[in-house]
C-alpha cells in the first residue's frame, strides 16, 4: 500500500486478444486491444453488437481471462484486483437477489465480507439515500419499477466503495426518460465518489453524455477503432441542458463519424443513433 | 411420476393473488366441497351401482354395494365413538385409531428427517461435483424402483444385527429407515435441482465477490432452492407416512396404524365399519404430515418472490 505509486492507472489493457472456442470453430472477440483508464475517469465502449464490449469489461472483471496480453487493475492483476474488491459491477439486468430487501440487496457485499452489522446498517443508509430510494429500503425487488431496481444495483456496486465501476449497459432496459434522469444520477455519484468508470452502451448521446472519453470500437475482429476525447468540460458539472447543447451535437457527430470509420456513412449496425 | 412432480419449476410470473386470508378461506371451503363430493359420490354409488359389483372377465371393476364391502357413511361415522371391542374398559374406536395414528407420525417424522437430511447431503454432493451427479443420479432413481415389500424384511433383519454398545436397534427404526428411503428422493432431486436454478448473472455477481463455494451456496444457490425444495419437502411427507403404514405391515410392527388396518380388515366380515376407521386415520396422518410442511412454506414466503417487478 505505502509503496505504490499515487498515479496508477485505473485499468491497463495491453495487447489483449480473446479467441473463443466455438462448437463451429474460433472467434476471435478481440484483438490487439490497448486501453488505459484513468482514476476517476468516465470511459464508454460503444460499438455494433458484437464487437467484444461485454467481453472486454469481463476480462477487466476477471470473470473471463484473456487468450494473450494483460490486464491491470491498479497496478495489480485482475485477478487479484476481484479479490481485493476494487471494482464493482453492474449488468443491463439488476440482478437483485429476490428473497432479499432494497436494503439488504446493497448490503450483500458488505455482508459477504464480514463488515459488522454497524457499519453495514450506517453504509446501507448512505447508499440508500446516494441513489434516491430513501422511503424503499424494506421493499422487495419484485416493488420496484426497472429503474428503481437498477438504481439499487449501482447502490450494491458501489457498496465497497470501489474507485472503479463497471457498468454493462445498465440503463439498457429503461424507458428514455428514466434513462436521461439515471444518466444525471449517475454523473453525480460518480463525481461523488470519484470512482472511474468504464460504461458499455449502444447509445451515441449516452456515451458522449456521460463520458471524458468514448472508445469506439468494430467488429469482426473486435478492435478499438478510435478513441474520442469529450470536449465538454468536467463529467461533474454536466446538466440537463448540455443535451441542447451545440457542442454536444459536434460529440455525437465525431463519435458517429468514428463508427463508421471517419466516412460519414449511413448506418452502423446495433448502434442507436437517437 | 414423482420426478416429474418435484421437477416442475416454480412459475415464474407473478400473479396479484386475493388477500391471503380470503384465499386461505376458498382453499378450506374448496377443501370441504371434495370431501361432500366424495361422500355423495359413495352413497349415490352404493345406492344405484350393481349389488355384486361389475366383473368383466375375471376382474371385478366396481366393488359389491352390500353393506359389507361398503358401509354406509354414517355407520363408518357413528362406529368411531363406539368402544373397539364388546370387553369390559375397552377404549373408544377413534381414540385407539389416534393412538396408532400418532405413533405412526412419530416414527413417519424420525423418517422424513433422515430422509430430508440424507436428500439435501446428497444434493449438495452432487451440485459440488459434476462427477458426483452423473454416478449418483441414476442409482438414486433406480433405488425407487426396488419394491417396498421385498426390501422391508432385509431391513428388519439386517437392523435386528445391529448392537453397539449400550445402543440396541429397535423394530421401529427399521420402519423409520424405510419410512426416509422413500422420503429421501423428491428431496434429493427437486434440492439438486434448486442448487442448480440460479442464472449466470447472479453466480457471475457472486464471482465478482470472489467468494467461494460454500457462500455462494449459503447466499445464492440455497436461498433460490426454497421454492423447488417446499414442494419435494411436502412430497417427502406423504412418502413417510405411506412407507411408515406401509413398513408397519411387512415388518410386522405393533400399535402402529399399519397394524390395525391389517388386524381390523381380519374382523370386516363381523363390522364392516370398524376396518374403515383405520383407513380413514392413515388419511389423516398424510393431510397432517403435508399440512405441517405447508405451514413450514409459509415461514418462507420470502424465499417465493420473483425477481420481476409486477
Ligand atoms: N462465451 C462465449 N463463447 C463463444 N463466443 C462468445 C462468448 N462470449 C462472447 N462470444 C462472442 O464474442 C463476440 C463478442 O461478444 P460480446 O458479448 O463481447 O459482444 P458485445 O459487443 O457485448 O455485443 P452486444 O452489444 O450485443 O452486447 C461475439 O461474436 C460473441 O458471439
Ligand atoms: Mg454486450
Amino acid at each position: 500500500m505505502t509503496e505504490s505509486v499515487i498515479t496508477t492507472d485505473a485499468v491497463t489493457v495491453t495487447a489483449v486478444d480473446k479467441v473463443f472456442e466455438a462448437a463451429a470453430g474460433q472467434v476471435v472477440a478481440l484483438s490487439g486491444i490497448d486501453l488505459v483508464v484513468e482514476p476517476g475517469e468516465f470511459v464508454s465502449l460503444i460499438g455494433p453488437s458484437g464487437c467484444g464490449k461485454s467481453t472486454l469489461l469481463r476480462l477487466i472483471a476477471d470473470l473471463d481471462t484473456p487468450s494473450s496480453g494483460s490486464v491491470e487493475v491498479f497496478g495489480t492483476s485482475a485477478h487479484q484486483a476481484r479479490v481485493d474488491q476494487k471494482y464493482g459491477i453492474a449488468f443491463q439486468q439488476a440482478g437483485l437477489l429476490p428473497w432479499r430487501s432494497v436494503a439488504a440487496n446493497i448490503a450483500l457485499p458488505l455482508e459477504l465480507h464480514g463488515s459488522s452489522s454497524v457499519e453495514t446498517r450506517e453504509r446501507v443508509a448512505e447508499l440508500i439515500a446516494l441513489v434516491g430510494l430513501d422511503d424503499f429500503g424494506d421493499r422487495y425487488p419484485d416493488e420496484l419499477s426497472g429503474g428503481m431496481q437498477q438504481r439499487v444495483a449501482i447502490a450494491r456496486a458501489l457498496a465497497k466503495k470501489p474507485e472503479l465501476l463497471l457498468m454493462d449497459e445498465p440503463f439498457g432496459a429503461l424507458d428514455e426518460m428514466t434513462r436521461e434522469y439515471m444518466q444525471t444520477e449517475l454523473l453525480r455519484i460518480s463525481a461523488e465518489t470519484g470512482a472511474a468508470v468504464v460504461f458499455v452502451t449502444h447509445s451515441i448521446p449516452e456515451a458522449v453524455y456521460l463520458s471524458d472519453r468514448v472508445v469506439v470500437m468494430s467488429p469482426r475482429p473486435g478492435r478499438i477503432a478510435a478513441v474520442v476525447p469529450m470536449a465538454l468540460g468536467s463529467t461533474a458539472s454536466r446538466a440537463d441542458d448540455l443535451r441542447e447543447d451545440g457542442a454536444f451535437f459536434e460529440m455525437i457527430t465525431a463519435v458517429r463519424e468514428a463508427l463508421h470509420g471517419g466516412a460519414p456513412a449511413s448506418s452502423a449496425r446495433g448502434v442507436e443513433n437517437r | 411420476m414423482q420426478a416429474a412432480t418435484v421437477a416442475r419449476a416454480p412459475s415464474r410470473r407473478t400473479r396479484t393473488a386475493p388477500p391471503a386470508s380470503r384465499a386461505r378461506a376458498r382453499a378450506w371451503g374448496f377443501g370441504a366441497l371434495g370431501l361432500a363430493a366424495l361422500a355423495a359420490l359413495w352413497e349415490l354409488y352404493k345406492l344405484l351401482g350393481p349389488a355384486d359389483g361389475l366383473v368383466i372377465g375375471e376382474v371385478r371393476v366396481l366393488p359389491r354395494t352390500s353393506d359389507l364391502a361398503m358401509p354406509h357413511i354414517w355407520e363408518t361415522a357413528g362406529r368411531l365413538f363406539e368402544p373397539v371391542t364388546r370387553a369390559e374398559g375397552a377404549r373408544v374406536l377413534w381414540l385407539e385409531v389416534a393412538i396408532a395414528a400418532s405413533l405412526t407420525l412419530g416414527i413417519a417424522a424420525a423418517g422424513w428427517i433422515v430422509g430430508v437430511t440424507v436428500g439435501l447431503l446428497l444434493a449438495l454432493v452432487m451440485q459440488r461435483w459434476r462427477l458426483a451427479e452423473s454416478a449418483a443420479l441414476p442409482w438414486i432413481i433406480l433405488s425407487q424402483t426396488v419394491p417396498l415389500i421385498a426390501f422391508a424384511p432385509v431391513v428388519k433383519s439386517w437392523g435386528s444385527r445391529i448392537e453397539i454398545g449400550a445402543f440396541e436397534w429397535q423394530d421401529w427404526m427399521s420402519v423409520a429407515v424405510i419410512a426416509s428411503y422413500l422420503a429421501f428422493f423428491p428431496v434429493a432431486v427437486g434440492a439438486l435441482k434448486g442448487f442448480q436454478s440460479p442464472d449466470r448473472l447472479h453466480l457471475e455477481l457472486m464471482r465478482s465477490y470472489s467468494v467461494g463455494w460454500w457462500q455462494t451456496m449459503r447466499y445464492l444457490r440455497i436461498p433460490a432452492a426454497v421454492p423447488y425444495l417446499l414442494p419435494a419437502l411436502r412430497l417427502a411427507a406423504a412418502n413417510a407416512v405411506v412407507g411408515a403404514v406401509v413398513a408397519e405391515v411387512s415388518t410386522g410392527l405393533q400399535g402402529g396404524i399399519g397394524r390395525l388396518v391389517i388386524q381390523y380388515a381380519g374382523q370386516a366380515s363381523g363390522d364392516p365399519a370398524k376396518a374403515w376407521a383405520p383407513i380413514l386415520g392413515a388419511i389423516a396422518l398424510g393431510l397432517i404430515a403435508a399440512g405441517s410442511v405447508a405451514l413450514m412454506g409459509a415461514l418462507a414466503r420470502n424465499y417465493r418472490r420473483t425477481e420481476d417487478a409486477s
